[in-house]
């Protein structure tokens, strides 16, 4: 079975899928999202702990050779990105039960816990695999899902929201699958490595920059990098809670992981950043992405609208790690990636509670709930410091990196701007801890702290935030691994 | 006999465990409070055992874990930060004693949940004064800013979340922004972090560069509270009294100094520090910030404001010692830690004890009270000797070594501001006793009949800590010998 292991955490949850549909009990089906869950974080343990110690683990699906079949490659890069998606995964899924139970209709919920199994596999798939159109495949997969999943929120504005995810993810998708159909045009092939074999021959015709383009901007649309992140606010705001919870820590990151894999893997550095450059379009709109969306974040008053933008903050700092294109940066991008996938997630979940018993994430519903739901907004509390990236929370261990990694190249005023992000950070979060501690809740409502269900996985990652935060050893030497493989495959 | 080395590590944790019972005891305060005590002086005691480990020229180290590869949470004791240590665990005993009647005699509420997070900032400040390396002191000193927040803002009300947003705002963006950044490029430099006799930056970089990072550091310990970066600190006078004693004389400002000093003598070593650009030129700000402080603190009529801006003025004091880059400089620099927190935390219980008995807060309002509450305002008097820097109260010590200093490092111009300065403190502070004891109450001031003397326990306090500090006029041994421990380590 270990030798099946990386198709195994990909099929098992895809066969999982329809039999939660089937089942059409709200408490089965959710058991069976349980069950996939746990078992897709255990082959990614499994997975991430055999790469690092034999190197990149290759498996032919259905014993086809890699040229004329799809191959699944697992390397550090990509074992760390299924471990997040997988860890979230597995978190979400006990968390959603009560969540779900209160936010969507009884008869939808099975299809609920379907389109949640489908959206992990495609999460999933897109990270093993080591053929391209698979990886359109598997986008398409999780892309569906997701729309499935937002437009299944109670708020009525969530298909709007969804529909508007809908078209820009499609547009997206189109332009990757553009991308990689010129690329096959150039080069005969769709596996990954043949692709960087092959490119450097024909890297210096029209198509290939124009493939490279395309690809960009597909892949930057689905990661939500400014200032083609419109469709994010919207969907993570009105989507159900835990669907929230679990595409904002997931999805971008699977986004960002394709930027890594295309630009480093198949093109390589030098032709990424060397000939098109693409350190000066990515540089600049991380840097404004970090700027303007933490500043729009300090003016929303829905909390799951500024955690919303201040994603779109924080995937500018991976995007910035990652334009550096050096060991440092790559590790605080690549860190950066579970990181914020520990702290969103837990933000994300805290407020998942609160709409649990005050049925709404608005400020002016939020006065004095520090007193009325101690634990779930102590939880906020830390996230919110490892957001700011106070010292001891794994906020700060990114900060570290990526200030170390800006000034190793004499960037001063990118450093500046890293630290900026941190105090605009400190807005925002402040915002809402005001409301929650310092004005008097309405004693009429008699809210009460949130149930154990919701509260344990939250927890879970809030502790995270501090152990990652305090014991960082683990977590960078696999980024800075990452980071090396990418770079060593020039 | 238990490892030296765990010492240290218990010296951290007993705080915390307090912080703890409190928790579990808040029920009962009665039991709470002596919880509190009894974890406060088994602090105390401990941190005092070490003192005999440096004499003998050991060094106990804890080291943690590896936090990223090369940077450890670890601790190490030198004499500075056990100079610092000794005066923060002593002074959180005698604060609780005078916090046991300050809030109960002010009828405050969440209780526990003061001394709670007091026992934590006490933790915080230990864990500041032990560090073995620049990341573990950046880490304990924004847990220190993060736990006192909820002692800044204690009374919940509109003016508490306005002043801890200015306190949160102030001290996060300078330690954030300025502080982080002078670590980080510190440790590209240098290649490491740690705290080491004689500096670690030396021949590492240009002397611009060398001073950027300088100017970073002062700037970015905000909590030493150099102008432009001060005002966090009257605001935090919205909370009660013995937040202001323990935290705003000595606890958070004292471990900014704190870390001025250590940065300047373990990281740059004061040989470097002398030949840097920027020296001369901060040396000067902090002159500024001393004259400034003290004439903003001549027009506070609010007793605990004025305090406050006199507060600023004197942290300048240890913040230029270190400047002065000489043995002198940094001896009284250390010094005044130890002399300001006795005299100042006097001048806060005083400040406290007026506001609980006669509930009155400004100056102008307190003619005659002196009469009536003796021991309160004698306590004051000798308090505001000692930040004068007059005998017989220690601070004369410190700012003698303080004056020394400026004269070996050629400027007597910073001399000269010395002495302005404590003539400006001269009159501001002696104005308070004098009118107390000398003037007519107003009229419309009802402190007739019912005013007594402060109740018992706080009474005592002021009573430790105004016999202290003329005791150490006559035994400024202790201090001045963990000093000369500091500048004869770095001499070599």
């Amino acid at each position: 079975m270990t030798y099946h292991l990386p198709v195994l955490l990909v099929v098992v949850p895809l066969v999982a899928a329809p039999i939660a549909a089937l089942l059409n009990r709200p408490r089965l089906s959710w058991a069976v999202a349980v069950a996939a869950t746990l078992w897709a974080l255990y082959a990614a343990l499994e997975l991430l702990s055999q790469t690092m110690a034999a190197g990149a683990i290759h498996y032919e699906l259905g014993g086809w050779p890699a040229p004329y079949g799809i191959e699944y490659v697992v390397d550090p890069v990509n074992a760390w990105v299924v471990v997040i998606v997988a860890l979230i995964g597995a978190l979400v899924a006990p968390y959603a039960r009560v969540s779900v139970e209160r936010e969507i209709t009884e008869d939808r919920i099975p299809l609920f816990y379907a389109a949640f199994i489908l959206c992990l596999t495609g999460l999933l798939g897109i990270a093993v695999t080591g053929d391209v159109f698979n990886v359109f495949v598997f986008l398409e997969i999780s892309s569906l899902s997701a729309y499935a999943l937002i437009a299944l929120g109670s708020d009525r504005r969530a298909l709007t929201a969804s529909f508007q995810y809908l078209i820009m993810g499609s547009v997206g998708a189109t332009f990757i699958v553009i991308g990689i159909g010129l690329m096959y045009v150039m080069t005969g092939t769709l596996n990954m490595a043949d692709l960087a074999d092959r490119l450097p021959e024909v890297s210096g015709t029209r198509t290939i920059p124009v493939a490279f383009t395309f690809l960009t901007v597909g892949i930057t649309l689905k990661l939500a990098l400014f200032p083609l992140h419109l469709w994010l606010p919207n969907a993570y705001t009105y989507a159900p809670s835990a669907v929230t919870a679990f595409i904002a820590s997931t999805a971008t990151k699977v986004g960002v992981y394709l930027l890594l894999r295309f630009f480093f893997t198949i093109f390589g550095v030098t032709f990424s950043f060397d000939v098109m450059q693409l350190d000066r379009i990515l540089m600049p709109l991380a840097l404004i992405a970090i700027v303007t969306m933490s500043l729009v974040a300090i003016y929303q008053e829905n909390v799951k609208r500024l955690l919303a933008y201040s994603s779109v903050a924080q995937i500018g700092y991976m995007v910035l790690g990652i334009s550096f294109a050096s060991v440092l940066g790559l590790t605080a991008g690549i860190l950066h990636l579970f990181n914020h996938a520990l702290m969103k997630g837990a933000l994300f979940m805290s407020m998942g509670c609160v709409m649990y018993r005050v049925g709404s994430v608005r400020l002016e519903r939020m006065n004095g709930l520090g007193r009325a739901m101690p634990w779930t907004m102590a939880a906020f509390v830390v996230g919110g410091l490892s957001l700011i990236g106070v010292p001891l929370t794994v906020g700060f261990i990114s900060k570290w990196y990526l200030v170390q990694a800006a000034l190793e190249q004499g960037m001063w005023p990118v450093a500046g701007v890293v630290l900026l992000g941190s105090l605009l950070a400190l807005m925002y979060v402040w915002k809402v801890v005001e409301v929650a501690y310092f004005r008097e809740a309405d004693p009429e409502l008699g809210i009460s702290e949130a149930p154990l269900s919701l509260l344990v996985p939250t927890w879970v990652l809030v502790l995270g935030n501090l152990y990652f935060g305090i014991n960082a050893s683990d977590s960078v030497g696999i980024a800075t691994r990452a980071a090396e493989v990418l770079l060593g495959a020039l | 006999m238990i490892d030296t080395n765990l010492v240290v590590g218990i010296c951290l944790l007993l705080p915390v465990l307090g912080a703890f019972l409190v928790l579990i005891l808040g029920s009962r305060p009665n039991v709470r409070e002596t919880a509190t005590l009894l974890t406060g002086g088994l602090t105390f005691w401990h941190v005092w055992g070490l003192l005999h480990h440096l004499r003998e020229g050991a060094r106990p180290r804890l080291e943690l874990l590896e936090i990223v590869p090369g940077v450890q949470l670890a601790f190490e004791v030198e004499p500075l930060g056990l100079l610092f240590a000794l005066v923060a665990s002593f002074l959180w005993i005698v604060t609780t004693l005078y916090a046991i009647g300050y809030m109960r005699g002010h009828h405050e509420k969440n209780q526990t949940r003061f001394f709670f997070f007091f026992a934590i900032a006490i933790a915080g400040a230990m864990g500041v004064a032990f560090s073995a390396n620049l990341f573990t002191l950046f880490a304990f000193y924004e847990i220190l800013t993060l736990c006192t927040f909820p002692l800044v803002t204690h009374h919940q009300t509109d003016e508490a979340r306005k002043a801890g947003r200015v306190y949160l705002g102030i001290l996060l963006t300078t330690s954030v922004a300025f502080q982080l950044l002078a670590i980080i490029w510190t440790w590209q430099l240098a290649d490491t972090v740690d705290f080491t006799e004689g500096g670690i930056l030396a021949g590492t970089a240009s002397n611009g560069v060398l001073s950027a990072i300088l100017v970073l550091f002062v700037f970015g310990v905000g909590k030493a509270a150099v102008m432009p970066f001060h005002r966090w600190l009257p605001a935090a006078m919205v909370a009660p009294t013995p937040v202001s004693a323990l935290l705003h004389a000595v606890a958070v400002v004292k471990a900014g100094v704190f870390t001025v000093l250590k940065v300047a003598v373990y990281v740059f070593g004061i040989d470097l520090l002398g030949t840097l650009a920027a020296t001369t030129w901060l040396a000067w700000v902090a002159a500024a910030t001393i004259i400034l402080a003290s004439l903003v603190a001549f027009q506070k009529d609010n007793l605990k404001a004025r305090l406050a801006y006199s507060t600023i003025s004197q942290l300048s004091y240890i913040v230029l010692g270190a400047l002065l880059a000489n043995e002198w400089g940094v001896i009284g620099g250390g010094m005044h830690i130890a002399m300001h927190a006795f005299g100042k935390i006097t001048l806060f219980f005083a400040a406290g004890a007026v506001l609980v008995v006669a509930h009155e807060k400004d100056i102008s309002r307190m003619h005659g009270l002196g009469r009536t509450m003796p021991i309160t305002f004698g306590a004051f008097f000798v308090g505001s000797l000692s930040i004068i820097g007059l005998p017989p109260a220690g601070g004369s010590w410190s700012k003698w070594f303080l004056g020394m200093g400026t004269l070996e490092a050629g400027q007597v111009g910073l001399l000269a501001v010395l002495m302005l300065s404590s003539l400006l403190s001269l009159y501001y502070l002696l104005e308070v006793p004098v009118k107390a004891f000398f003037f007519r109450p107003p009229d419309d001031a009802h402190h007739g009949k019912g005013i007594k003397e402060a109740p018992l326990p706080s009474l005592i306090a002021i009573g430790i800590t105004a016999s202290a500090t003329v005791g150490f006029f006559f035994w400024p041994d202790l201090w001045h010998e963990l000093m000369t421990m500091v500048v004869s380590g770095v001499g070599q």
